[in-house]
């Protein structure tokens, strides 16, 4: 923590860019466009789970005075059996056009079929009613293991199981089987003294960003469109629209408007391809806004899963041998991000023989999108409820066993990777020390309870553009939508780099014709590949200044330095020039300078988290009051301290509804049930204690300023620290999410009956 | 061109024979109610038949006279949103269940998506824009950009304006008494912790210790 004295800016607060704007209504999100023409789109959605389309009429709906167009699939161009790369992954067109708007078949409740554009908002709901879609309803599954099973109604005709690298015989709802194996798993169990083997089930999630999606389109008069659409990365709309629609990106022009929450859920296209259609057959542009049962039916969540978990450890408390099976809903089309849960469920522990299972099954539900650290909460649910059952046995404390178990430098994950300087242990070691963990908690039904956690974090692509203002100020146009005040976190590492105060930077996000390519806000990335570029276009800055400088004392760039701001000539100090003095003469000494950087950084080192929560459980309801808790993690650098410790209390806040409250409900039918905020529960203010974040900073030696990404990770222990604090405060184990009331009282009904 | 200048020119805009059709049942239904009052003291009991087509009326937004025309099932949220373009309040859940739309409406705090703006003439209305005007920032919203209560920024109006109307309607109110006040408040990102921070400030300026 000592070397955050050296920086000025890095580990300062300053007042965020954009916050007087947000705060007081002015900042413009998507649904706020307005352009001149501008009609309204509207999506018809699928009553079935599960059906046929036989046919699809529009004419009544076209006939209605105010509507200008309709659109189905057919407006798409045939995607045919395409496997696009976009830069950051690859995603099959067919999928993800069927997803935009229903290709032959509907595959969950709430599945895109039509869309109409009209000149109000009410009008074109009018019209959605008059389009006749004929069904041939079909038998649906909507669980996972259900649909493993032989027999199971089958959603995709041509699907067949990727079999660890080799394509089955027979189509199946298995999209794919992967396996990760370290040592020799057999034998680490026989060295065990203790085994634990248990089954877990979580329920589907959803992201629940308080923004619902909006695109808005103009198609243009030369066959070039422009969006304004709220995403997490508006290259990533580029690319995806124009392999949707098959046109070059230089075509579409996307601009991110300000972001009301994504979470992960706003990276995959919903709404901007079918504007693009709507608006190129209307002749005007379109704007499509989603109500709130759209973006729980049509959008999003998190995979439901069913994990079997197998760990093993000797009587010293040293675990021998880890085993795991998961098995992830991906919704209506592969790709649940069952690979990322089966590499994290175990990487928190040095384990020397590990076997790990794991399959992406499709099911008659959302087709699932990424959600804080993907795959990792249902992961780390199950093994950290497992590991506190091997501590119990053991009688061990469980961080004490988590010192003694615990990834390090030098520890090989399961799937392979070596880990480089992590802080999953000083992560421990700061809960072990932290008074929470001291102070003794009485008075009956109440239980402490511990988890760790693990997300990788990733680098990827970022670009960045800084012109120095003559006032001495520095415009900084960088590619990374601002979810939670990384314009400002990136900004702050401009001016660390440059010797300026953060306030003295002003940042913006571009739009796709404005600043260089730049990957998707997501996997804890912006603040660190983002900060990296805008660091590199300081140093950009910074040679540019040395060689005017130089230029201007009549000297050489060697003979001038550049130390917190201040350039001076090396021979001659008496020669100086601040920042902003330098910056008022460059029009007169040769014009403007402009940095620039493109970064693709590696070594973004993986994120961990050790939480300690203490509850109070009502045996008469059922009901889980939290009383404490405390999120500790490491952090690498906190540029802004603020920010990292609202990412962590953000997450745990997600952590703790997937825990207790949030699910998707379904009848028998395969519909959702509870497709508003009232019946699926968010917690608010009033469920909520005083999150305490504790930052570890374990410096990440893959970074100019040691940054690591935070975003992610503190939502993966939250489930499982529950779990095991109402275990300690009435003795049952709850092994299915949510835990809600009803299923407490279940289980402690089941414990006395 | 915003929604109201769609609905001027484009929208269902019925016409006046289907306009009198229209009223002719809503008396119908009244007469149907009350067959023994007499004709006189039906016709000022009838309700006023507005609607279906477009209604103008006048909202007071902020301090200003607004007018418009709208249907009378236009909400209060769509009427400002997308008739008069006041966006600070914002359409999240639809149905009166998360507080990302609340409004003053008289310095009480109330969903903006469950009143019709027809509902709303005559009564002085409020939204987050009005915390910052006339080059002056309220204290609540000077509070959240101190204690950077947002991460989004989505959701944040709607506390501001809840926050306001509760420290308005008891300005020794505590900390505690505050947060009750927002129960109806969601903030998916989890910005309570810096919304204490900001209460409290509040509190101790505006509430109990003041």
């Amino acid at each position: 923590m000592s070397e955050t004295t050296t920086y000025k800016v890095i580990g300062t607060r300053p007042i965020r860019h954009d916050g007087l704007d947000k705060v007081t209504g002015r900042a413009i999100y998507g649904a706020d466009v307005q352009l001149p023409g501008l009609v309204h789109g509207r999506i018809l959605r699928s009553p079935y789970a599960h059906a046929r389309i036989r046919g699809i009429d529009v004419s009544r709906a076209l006939a209605l005075p105010g509507v200008l167009a309709v659109a189905t699939s057919d407006d798409f161009p045939d995607p045919g059996d395409r496997i696009a790369e976009l830069g950051e992954g690859a995603i099959n067109v067919k999928h993800l056009s069927s997803n935009c708007l229903a290709r032959g078949k509907v595959l969950y409740h709430g599945h895109a079929v039509a869309a109409v554009a009209a000149t109000s908002p009410h009008i074109a709901e009018e019209a959605l009613k008059l389009i006749r879609v004929e069904y041939e309803p079909l038998p649906g599954v909507v669980d996972v293991l259900a649909a493993m099973q032989p027999g199971a109604p089958l959603l995709h005709d041509d699907l067949r199981t990727d079999e660890l690298g080799k394509k089955a015989d027979q189509p199946s709802n298995v999209a794919k089987h992967i396996q990760f194996k370290l040592g020799d798993p057999e034998a680490g169990f026989r060295q065990a003294a203790v085994v634990i083997e248990r089954e877990f089930r979580t329920a589907t999630v959803h992201q629940g960003y308080i923004e619902p999606h909006n695109a808005t389109a103009q198609w243009n008069a030369d066959g070039s469109v422009t969006i304004w659409c709220s995403t997490q990365g508006a290259f990533t709309v580029r690319a995806q629209v124009g392999e949707l629609l098959r046109l070059p990106v230089s075509r579409i022009k996307v601009v991110p408007m300000e972001i009301g929450g994504g979470f992960g859920g706003k990276i995959r296209v919903y709404l901007e391809p079918v504007a693009v259609v709507l608006s190129r057959k209307a002749g005007r542009p379109v704007k499509i806004v989603m109500s709130r049962a759209d973006v729980f039916q049509g959008t999003g969540p998190t995979p439901g899963s069913y994990i079997r978990v197998k760990m093993g450890a000797d009587a010293t408390g040293r675990l021998t041998a880890a085993q795991a099976y998961l098995a992830y809903e991906a919704g209506a089309f592969p790709g649940s991000p069952v690979g990322p849960g089966a590499m994290c469920i175990f990487a928190c522990y040095d384990i020397p023989n590990v076997l790990i299972d794991g399959y992406d099954v499709v099911v008659n539900k959302p087709a699932t999108s990424a959600y804080r650290a993907p795959g990792a909460t249902n992961a780390a649910f199950a093994a950290e409820t497992v590991v506190d059952e091997i501590c119990e046995r053991l009688g061990i404390d469980p961080l004490d066993f988590r010192l003694k178990n615990g990834a390090k430098e030098g520890t090989r994950r399961a799937d392979g990777p070596v880990c480089p300087r992590i802080g999953m242990i000083e992560t421990v070691e700061a809960a072990k020390r932290h008074p929470h963990y001291h102070t003794p908690l009485t008075g009956p039904n109440r239980g402490r309870g511990v988890a760790s956690g693990f997300w990788f974090n990733c680098g990827l692509k970022s670009s960045a553009t800084a012109s120095i203002n003559a006032d001495g100020t520095v415009n900084l146009v960088e590619g990374s939508t601002d979810i939670g005040g990384t314009r400002t976190s990136v900004a702050m590492q401009l001016a660390e780099a440059l010797g300026i105060r953060a306030e003295d930077v002003r940042p913006v996000v571009g739009d796709t014709e404005s600043v260089g390519y730049t990957d998707v806000t997501g996997g804890s990335r912006v603040t660190f590949a983002t900060g990296w570029a805008a660091y590199e276009a300081a140093q950009d800055l910074k040679r540019q200044l040395i060689d005017r400088a130089a230029r201007i004392w009549q000297t050489t760039p060697d003979d001038v330095s550049y130390t917190d701001g201040v350039l001076q000539r090396r021979s001659r100090p008496e020669q100086r020039f601040t920042f902003k003095e330098l910056a008022a003469k460059l029009h007169e000494t040769g014009g403007t300078i402009v940095g620039r950087a493109s970064v693709d950084p590696a070594g973004c080192g993986g994120a961990y988290a050790t939480h300690i929560v203490d509850v109070e459980v009502d045996p008469e309801t059922g009901k889980v009051t939290i009383l404490r808790y405390t999120a500790v993690q490491d952090v690498g650098r906190a540029i802004h301290p603020s920010y990292v410790e609202g990412q962590i209390q953000g997450g745990t806040v997600q952590g703790i509804g997937w825990g207790l409250t949030e699910e998707y409900l379904y009848n028998d039918k395969g519909e959702m049930l509870n497709a508003s905020f009232l019946d699926y529960r968010l917690p608010t203010s009033l469920d909520l204690p005083m999150i305490e974040p504790v930052m570890v900073e374990v410096p990440n030696p893959g970074h100019p300023y040691g940054v690591r990404g935070v975003g992610e990770v503190p939502i993966v222990p939250p489930p499982a620290a529950l779990a095991n604090a109402i275990y300690r405060a009435v003795g049952v184990r709850l092994r299915q999410l949510p835990m809600t009331p009803g299923r407490i009282v279940a289980a402690l009904a089941a414990k006395s009956g | 061109m915003n929604d109201a200048q769609e609905h001027g020119r484009n929208g269902p805009g019925l016409s006046r024979r289907q306009f009198l059709k229209g009223s002719g049942m809503v008396a119908a239904t009244t007469a149907l109610v009350g067959p023994a009052a007499p004709a006189a003291e039906a016709d000022a009991k009838a309700p006023v038949a507005l609607g279906p087509g477009p209604v103008k009326i006048q909202l007071t937004v902020n301090g200003k006279k607004m007018t418009t025309a709208v249907e009378p099932r236009v909400t209060l949220l769509d009427a400002l949103r997308n008739y008069l373009d006041v966006t600070g309040c914002k359409r999240v859940c639809d149905r009166g269940t998360c507080g990302a739309c609340t409004v003053l409406l008289d310095g009480k705090p109330i969903y903006a998506c469950t009143m019709l703006a027809l509902e709303a003439r005559g009564h002085d209305i409020k939204t987050a824009e009005a915390l910052a005007a006339d080059g002056r920032l309220d204290a609540v919203a000077a509070a959240f950009v101190k204690y950077d209560a947002q991460q989004c920024g989505f959701c944040t109006p709607g506390f501001v304006v809840a926050l306001r109307g509760a420290l308005d309607k008891n300005p020794k109110a505590s900390p505690a008494e505050i947060e009750e006040a927002l129960a109806g408040n969601i903030c998916r990102c989890g910005t309570y912790e810096q919304m204490r921070h900001a209460i409290a400030e509040l509190c101790g300026k505006e509430g109990k210790g003041a």
